[in-house]
């Protein structure tokens, strides 16, 4: 892989990088932004903030309802056993069943769409081991060959700036 | 183009991981060797039967259910008091989250080891699990037994995952510092773990998400534990209280056990840079507020019981009250009551010392509180040719023991395989740097920060 990228001490730097790459014509979905923590005081942490995750996990709460409601619905009406003079199917306790089902499905459907929507657990792209002493980096993966001078001159441009080419 | 302070945290959390002293081995050779001892115990019991213990008619309950409830009551230390703190954004939070959230995985663990403990035959335990037999008949969904399986099941595979995907940014700061073997395994247990925004949005999505679905149910698994009691015509369980009231008594079990476990973690790990003073302070008082609550339910109860004037409940009533049991009874209270609140209750003993000694006691009133619920009403129900004592036996003595010792070794396991403190949110807490803690004084005996 062909990147070029800068390491920064602060927060302030790496952003003054990414408006200078936007300047430069790159899109928020061009540059890579890695931090060793959540930068949400700055701009650039907001970068791609909106998911579907809250939606996915009420799919997965719904789905888990369904699964307690047949669960106990199937296995108690297919074989009927009178059990202290409730009714076969008894709402009540089967409810239990159907709740912890609900919220084990929501909890199993957040974790598949994290994993799913963070690319967890696929190739590595551009990585510096810097980045988890407390180094921002911001960079350009495969960038343009013609283009890769003018990355360069704005991944420099804020003070302390560390620009490496790989 | 490193930051000092973050290398500073990564220095001091993966300290643990990177470097093992002879005390290591000292500090897990004891509890392991309580787990060893546990082991030939459980199977002597399994090769000669029940009958080694103390467990007989009519007392089926005894020193196995207690430690099952009381197990699954510590477990609430954590997931649920960590989802509450994250969803109130409390700031000190983040040095106490994963200390707590490790609680919750080992004591549920052990917890749900002893309904197989308490088999006679434990390898037909899959018999509880919603499958269909050869009979094609399926598990009694009316059975508290069997909701049991379905709330300890869900809990903890979502403690399980509540404290994986938060240390998932931890295990790739431990791949960038770890060589040969460690690095292959941090690097796979990373998932491939970068740090864009992206990353960081979802996993904290998900964290929230996992915050709000966790807390009803650690709040239904103690409900539901409550119900295979209160469930049952036996005198003084067949009430509505039993719910909250075992629920408010596992947050408070599992509050003192969090103390304990950062009062050593400290000690043992030198972490007084991250674990400080304030955070006893805030615990402490959480431990006061449930000491109270604790009280709140027990007079509750009791008054209820006394009221009432049935027969029955006011034998069992008094057996704890002034009779055989009295003795563990006022020992419970004193433990669960008077000791945190006059600890809790005073400024100048809310220190680290005194937080650990009212949490020793409640640890210990907790058990009680637990054994005093099953065996003093099993052991005289309506009639009286149901009327039995139960003495424990050395077997079922070990077993417990034992179980504190498995907790403090894979507690030990555990906090030498993964930094035991979030660095990542200590780093994006803006944490305080040490010498802005100064040290406890006559004036500030807390520590205060200067900021």
């Amino acid at each position: 892989m062909k990147a070029v990228y800068g390491l920064y001490a602060d927060g302030h730097a790496a952003q003054q990088a990414v408006n200078r790459l936007r300047a430069a014509g790159l899109g928020d979905a061009q540059i890579t932004i890695l931090s060793a923590q959540p930068m949400e005081d700055f701009e650039f942490g907001h970068i791609d903030k909106r998911s579907w995750m809250w939606w996915i996990a009420c799919g997965g709460g719904l789905i888990g309802m369904a699964t307690g409601f047949s669960l106990t619905w199937l296995t108690e009406t297919s074989w009927p056993i009178n059990v202290g003079g409730l009714p076969i199917y008894a709402w009540w306790p089967n409810l239990i069943i159907i709740f912890e089902l609900t919220m084990l499905g929501a909890i199993l459907a957040t974790v598949t769409s994290l994993v799913a929507s963070a690319g967890l657990g696929r190739s590595r792209g551009l990585y510096d081991p810097e980045v988890s002493d407390g180094a921002i980096l911001v960079g350009v993966e495969d960038p343009a060959a013609d283009k890769v001078g003018d990355f360069r001159q704005a991944l420099e441009s804020p003070s302390g700036a560390r620009v490496k080419t790989i | 183009m490193t930051h000092p302070a973050h290398q500073q945290i990564n220095r001091d959390l993966l300290r643990p991981l990177m470097q093992t002293s002879w005390r290591f081995y000292a500090l897990v050779a004891l509890p392991a060797a309580l787990v060893v001892a546990g082991l030939v115990s459980w199977f002597t019991q399994m090769f000669f039967g029940f009958g080694i213990s103390g467990i007989r008619w009519p007392i089926f309950w005894g020193f196995y259910v207690t430690n099952f409830v009381f197990w699954i009551g510590i477990s609430h230390a954590g997931t649920l008091i960590s989802a509450i703190l994250r969803l109130v954004n409390a700031g000190w939070r983040r040095p106490v989250t994963r200390c707590a959230e490790v609680i919750t995985v080992f004591a549920l663990m052990i917890g749900a080891m002893f309904p197989i403990i308490h088999l006679g035959r434990p390898w037909l335990a899959f018999w509880l699990f919603p499958y269909p037999s050869e009979r094609l008949i399926w598990p009694n969904f009316r059975s508290p037994l069997v909701w049991d399986f379905f709330a300890i099941n869900t809990y903890l595979t979502g403690s399980l995952l509540f404290l994986y995907l938060p240390i998932i940014p931890d295990f790739a700061v431990a791949r960038d510092h770890a060589t040969g073997l460690r690095r292959r395994i941090y690097a796979a247990l990373a998932l491939g773990w970068r740090g864009t925004p992206r990353q960081w949005h979802r996993l904290e999505t998900a964290m929230q998400i996992m915050a709000i679905a966790i807390i009803p149910v650690a709040v239904s698994v103690h409900t539901i534990v409550s119900f295979d009691f209160s469930m049952a015509p036996v005198p003084m369980w067949q009430t509505t209280i039993f719910g909250p009231y075992f629920v408010a008594g596992a947050i408070f079990s599992g509050i003192a056990a969090l103390l304990l476990a950062m009062a050593a973690l400290r000690k043992i790990l030198h972490l007084e840079a991250y674990l400080h003073p304030v955070h006893f302070e805030n615990l402490g008082k959480l431990l006061l507020v449930m000491a109270l609550l604790w009280g709140y339910f027990v007079f509750n109860e009791r008054l209820v019981t006394y009221y009432g004037n049935g027969p029955a409940e006011m034998a069992v009533f008094w057996r704890t009250q002034r009779e055989s049991f009295a003795p563990l009874y006022w020992t419970m209270v004193i433990c669960n009551f008077v000791l945190p609140l006059s600890l809790m209750g005073i400024k100048r003993f809310r220190t680290i010392t005194g937080c650990v000694i009212a949490s020793i006691g409640v640890v210990i009133g907790m058990w009680l509180e637990r054994f005093l619920i099953i065996v003093p009403a099993l052991g005289h129900k309506y009639l009286p040719y149901s009327y039995g004592i139960y003495r424990p036996q050395p077997v079922e003595i070990i077993i417990t023991a034992a179980t504190f010792g498995a907790m403090i070794l894979l507690y030990a396991l555990f906090s030498k395989l993964v930094p035991i403190i979030s660095m990542w949110e200590l780093k994006a807490g803006d944490h305080p740097p040490a010498d802005l803690i100064p040290p406890a004084t006559e004036e500030h005996p807390l520590g205060e920060l200067r900021l």
